[in-house]
């Protein structure tokens, strides 16, 4: 048995600080900022200012079982039953307070959005502006269906500048391009950390699985672009080489690897990982935590303001289904995988329509698929019995194909 | 002609649309564009010499569409794609998706991937207050009338866009009189009638359209509204495309007086000046019209809207009808909600699970809110 991963007791560590240096800001003269998982976070690191991710807390929220009942909270106020519920878990908990972070997330003094990951976002933080009074900016990039239009990479650059100059009048202080340099080099250092520590599940049997993987991806998501958090993949990296070198499994006995598909089931995750295990089923892929790292070729490491439009741009979630759906194929190439497991997310519509397609897409690769209704974190979506009997028929017709091949 | 006659054709289109176009494609010979959403911007496809008109998901089963797209998404974009699957929409050479939910997104994907078809992204932005969101609107909109041109093999000259403009004006002047002449007039005509009317509009030939809206509003200008006082009902939302709504509220003594819909208003507010360079025009006009809320237009854009709408037209009682799973309607709902009870407006939230139903259940919420009023 391979036991825990020793970087995880730092990066609980690392989150902690983050989040009292957070809480204590105003004494610290420091600014909180307030982003979305997919905004670009590295000009609010070069001026100094704390970006906090209700999406991350929605995670910790969900992690703590507590998304069904905060998720009930908000519809209580009229917000409907039926979107997504990290929405509604920050809703509520800047309301109530209620937080597996002592006393909530620290409030904001800006917000910055970006709907390469949803138009969701985009009303969440209209609401929150609203509710806090605080200026809002939008980087706002253009879905690519099927290109990067050139006046697409036009706008995005530019909304780059107007990103600049919304930092400088809410801070009062100049933007600070030398540091800017350091950010961003320290940033794509991060993210390529962050590739590699994924890739060695490569290797069989595979050191680390999806659900490591949605732990130690915070990280990559908060404060890409300090240095604590290329110390730390470094170690992390290493300690799964370590693993590697002496064959030592995330699962004991691995005879089967899984693709997953969607954001975690965060309430279910000691359950599911344990439930795939029993079937000697690894998961070692997965396509959202590969979002963090899928762009690093679009980004000039010497350049990244002028080139982090695009990168922000063509992320995962802002392509169209024929992509996404070229990029499980890439992965079930390299992670050698026997089958892909789906979260059919219901909160978060546009990482699930579409799924059905890539299914389609996927005849050639002739891989048995499961797909599993949920919600990312609210449990009042999820049926145990139902998820348990989906996945042991699906192991089953695994093990047959395995064994036929 | 008879008021009666006049309606009759209208309603005519408006109950089924896709025979229409049917006819007006083996008529005319037009290459007919369908569209998924009020920013598709029909001017460039007029002036291309094509029929635009309005996608409205029709269909009664959903069992193409479920094999695409899960049970959580909404009827509008399910229905939509079940028009398309099923080969209602086989007259159609395009079909336009311009930016809007991220359901349109995926819809958009999901459709090029299994409908043969002219397609077409129109990747607007989402903001469109800063200079350099519009800057970027007007470009998109160059791209789009250049992807005609390219995919209908036609050339748009200034002189055709002019005119398409000129022509769009015209039909949103009419349909915008005929709102407020019900505003002005409650009970001039009927509700489902109004209904009808906006829709025919988006499928119906443009010209054919004023045409008729001008004979219809030469009528009605000196008729007079009902009698009794009514009560003053505005229907917010995304699509409510049911007339029986109407009949509903008429019965209780209610009229619709005006909507914030886009199977409404959001159809033909706001003007393109005619003035001005052409495409920076056509742009303006969606940067400045109000708006549909999966789009910026500062943070507190819809409330300040419908408060104004509220006072403007005297509203008694709001009616929200928003689609089942529809994210951008929905988000905003609670922050209006409140600002009504503020202004002590009377409003019901009605979920609608499809767009083109409604059930006992509903109907039941709804006459109890107009009895109270
Ligand atoms: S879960 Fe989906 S809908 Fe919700 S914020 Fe994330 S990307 Fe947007
Ligand atoms: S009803 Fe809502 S979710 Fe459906 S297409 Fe319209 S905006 Fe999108």
């Amino acid at each position: 048995m391979a036991g825990r991963l020793k970087a995880t007791k730092k990066m609980k560590s690392i989150m902690k600080w983050y989040y009292i240096e957070a809480k204590y800001a105003r004494y610290l003269g420091k600014k909180i900022a307030w982003i979305t998982s997919g905004g670009p976070v590295e000009p609010l690191i070069a001026m100094n200012i704390i970006p906090i991710y209700p999406e991350n807390h929605g995670a910790m929220i969900g992690a703590s079982k507590k998304g069904g009942k905060m998720s009930e909270f908000a519809e209580g106020l009229g917000y409907s039953s039926d979107v997504c519920s990290y929405a509604k878990n920050d809703i509520t908990s800047s309301i109530t307070k209620e937080s597996p972070i002592k006393g909530g997330l620290p409030k904001p003094d800006m917000l910055i959005c970006s709907n390469n990951i949803c138009g969701t976002v985009l009303k969440w933080y209209e609401i929150q502006a609203r509710k806090f009074g605080v200026p809002l900016f939008i980087y706002d990039t253009p879905f690519v269906h099927t290109e990067f239009t050139e006046e697409a990479r036009e706008y995005v650059n530019e909304q780059t500048k107007d990103y600049i100059r919304f930092l400088e009048k809410h801070t009062g202080k100049k933007f600070d391009y030398k540091k800017m340099k350091k950010v961003g080099k320290l940033s794509l250092e991060a993210m390529r950390l962050w590739k590699n520590v994924l890739e060695t599940a490569e290797h069989k049997p595979s050191p680390m699985t999806a659900f490591d993987a949605f732990f130690h991806l915070a990280l990559i998501v908060t404060l890409r672009g300090k240095k604590v958090v290329v110390k730390y993949y470094k170690q992390l990296l290493k300690e799964l080489e370590v693993r590697n070198r002496n064959n030592v499994g995330a699962v004991d006995n691995e005879k089967y690897r899984l693709l997953w598909d969607n954001l975690p089931i965060w309430f279910r995750m000691r359950w599911l990982s344990e439930k795939f295990a029993s079937h000697g089923a690894a998961l070692v892929a997965d396509t959202y935590t590969q979002a963090w790292c899928g762009v690093i070729d679009y980004v000039d490491e010497n350049d990244f303001l002028s080139t982090m439009g695009e990168a922000y741009t063509r992320i995962h979630l802002n392509v169209g289904v024929d992509q996404m759906a070229d990029t499980i194929k890439k992965f079930i190439k390299q992670y050698d995988v026997d089958g892909l497991v789906m979260h059919s997310n219901r909160s978060c519509k546009p990482y699930s329509f579409g799924q059905y397609d890539i299914q389609n897409l996927l005849q050639d690769e002739d891989i048995p698929v499961l797909m599993i209704e949920a919600d990312m974190t609210d449990e009042r979506k999820f049926s145990d019995s139902q998820a348990e009997a989906r996945i042991d028929a699906f192991m089953e017709v695994i093990k047959q194909r395995k064994k036929e091949k | 002609m008879q008021k009666t006659a006049i309606l009759t054709r209208f309603r005519e289109v408006a109950n089924a649309p896709y025979a229409y176009l049917r006819k007006l494609k083996s008529t005319t010979g037009k290459q007919m564009i369908g569209s998924t959403c009020a920013f598709t911007p029909e001017e460039f496809i007029l002036a291309a010499g094509a029929h635009p008109f309005r996608i409205f998901g029709e269909s009664e089963s959903l069992s193409g569409a479920d094999a695409h797209i899960q049970a959580y998404g909404c009827s509008m974009v399910r229905g939509m794609l079940e028009d398309g699957l099923s080969g209602k929409l086989d007259f159609a050479d395009g079909v336009v998706f311009p930016h809007a939910c991220d359901s349109i997104q995926r819809l958009s994907d999901i459709w090029r991937l299994n409908i043969k078809s002219l397609h077409f992204d129109v990747l607007l932005p989402v903001k469109l207050d800063t200079p350099t969101a519009k800057n970027y609107f007007v470009k998109v909109l160059q791209r789009f009338g250049k992807d005609i041109e390219k995919a209908l093999g036609v050339h748009i000259t200034d002189n055709a866009l002019k005119e398409a403009v000129i022509l769009m004006n015209n039909l949103r002047r009419r349909l915008k009189r005929l709102y407020t002449l019900q505003s002005e007039k409650p009970g001039v005509i009927s509700g489902s009638d109004l209904a009808a009317i906006v829709k025919a509009a988006m499928v119906m030939d443009k010209q054919e359209a004023v045409t008729w809206l001008d004979e219809l509003l030469v009528l009605l200008e000196n008729e007079q509204g009902s009698q009794e006082k009514v009560k003053r009902i505005l229907i917010s939302g995304s699509v409510c495309s049911h007339p029986d709504i109407h009949q509903m509220i008429e019965d209780k003594g209610g009229v619709v007086v005006w909507d914030d819909l886009c199977s409404g208003t959001r159809y033909f507010e706001g003007i393109v000046d005619e003035e001005k360079p052409l495409v920076e025009a056509i742009a303006g006009r969606f940067t400045q019209r109000y708006v549909c809320p999966a789009k910026h237009l500062g943070v507190s854009f819809q409330m300040e809207n419908l408060k104004k709408l509220v006072s403007t037209h005297k509203v008694d009682g709001v009616l929200f009808m928003i689609l089942k799973f529809c994210e951008p309607f929905s988000f905003d709902y609670p922050d209006i909600k409140e600002e009504l009870e503020n202004m002590e407006i009377p409003f019901l939230l009605v979920e609608m699970d499809r767009h083109n139903e409604v059930d006992e259940q509903m109907r039941t919420r709804i006459d109890t809110m107009l009895e109270i009023l």
